[in-house]
């Protein structure tokens, strides 16, 4: 699993690639959390999933994780590009209902 | 194709969750899945691997049983460990029930199991720890 940032002011963008699942989940919670210590100022957190090849229910659970951390300094998450299976489980444990899906 | 099985026993490390469903799509390879449903089943094999060595083991140390058979058109899966079990087996097939929702556990693995799979049963190991058998029919 590997993660590139880019910022982009009003929103930041974050790029992930490789397989989710138990064993890299911790990566990307260090990672992503990271940014709450950074005192970014974008209210957007854009999370790319095009590069994800897989992903099993682990992802959702740190999904939901940092959704409830960044919700409490205001930033919302975001996931935008999901493949076509990643996307089929997003859809079926309902995630878009908290973190909605963007193009 | 003609029927075929292999057993295979590994250590419970996270390192091993990609490793395990990694052998078994290989060796669905022979039935010609489609990319869905090598998915399907890489998916329902990582959460039920990731279910012993998280939920079962507890971190501690333990082997985890994966065995897999090729019959006619079906892949026949048990993924079996000897850790603490399931007190309430039927409470934990429900969507979002986790015992460690502060370790951001989404409580989803049983659910897309069965969603993934054409038959899932979840049962006590008489040895101790959990059995789960999963069967899904290759269309290819």
């Amino acid at each position: 699993m590997d993660i590139k940032y880019k910022n982009e002011g009003y929103e930041f963008i974050a790029e992930l690639s490789g397989e989710l699942d138990e064993c890299s989940a911790e990566y990307v919670r260090i990672s992503l959390d990271d940014l709450l210590r950074q005192n970014i100022k974008a209210k957007k957190l854009i999370l790319d999933f095009s590069n994800v090849s897989f992903m099993d229910s682990t992802g959702i659970g740190m999904l939901l994780g940092r959704y409830n951390k960044f919700a409490k300094l205001d930033i919302n998450l975001y996931i935008k590009n999901p493949t076509s299976y990643v996307n089929r489980i997003f859809e079926m444990t309902g995630i878009y209902q908290i973190i909605p899906k963007v193009c | 194709m003609e029927n075929n099985s292999f057993k295979l026993e590994f250590d419970a490390k996270v390192e091993n969750v990609s490793f395990a469903r990694g052998v078994v799509a290989m060796f669905a390879a022979g039935l010609k899945p489609t990319l869905s449903e090598v998915n399907d089943l890489k998916t329902a094999v990582s959460e039920a691997v990731t279910n012993s060595i998280v939920h079962g083991y507890d971190g501690k140390q333990g082997k985890v049983l994966l065995e897999t058979k090729i019959i006619d058109n079906k892949i026949d899966i048990l993924v079996t460990d000897f850790g603490k079990g399931i007190e309430d087996i039927d409470m934990a097939l429900q969507p979002f029930f986790t015992s460690k929702a502060q370790e951001e556990h989404s409580g989803m693995g049983f659910t897309l199991m069965d969603s993934f799979m054409n038959y899932l049963e979840v049962k006590a190991n008489p040895e101790g720890g959990l059995i789960v058998h999963m069967q899904k029919v290759i269309k290819g």
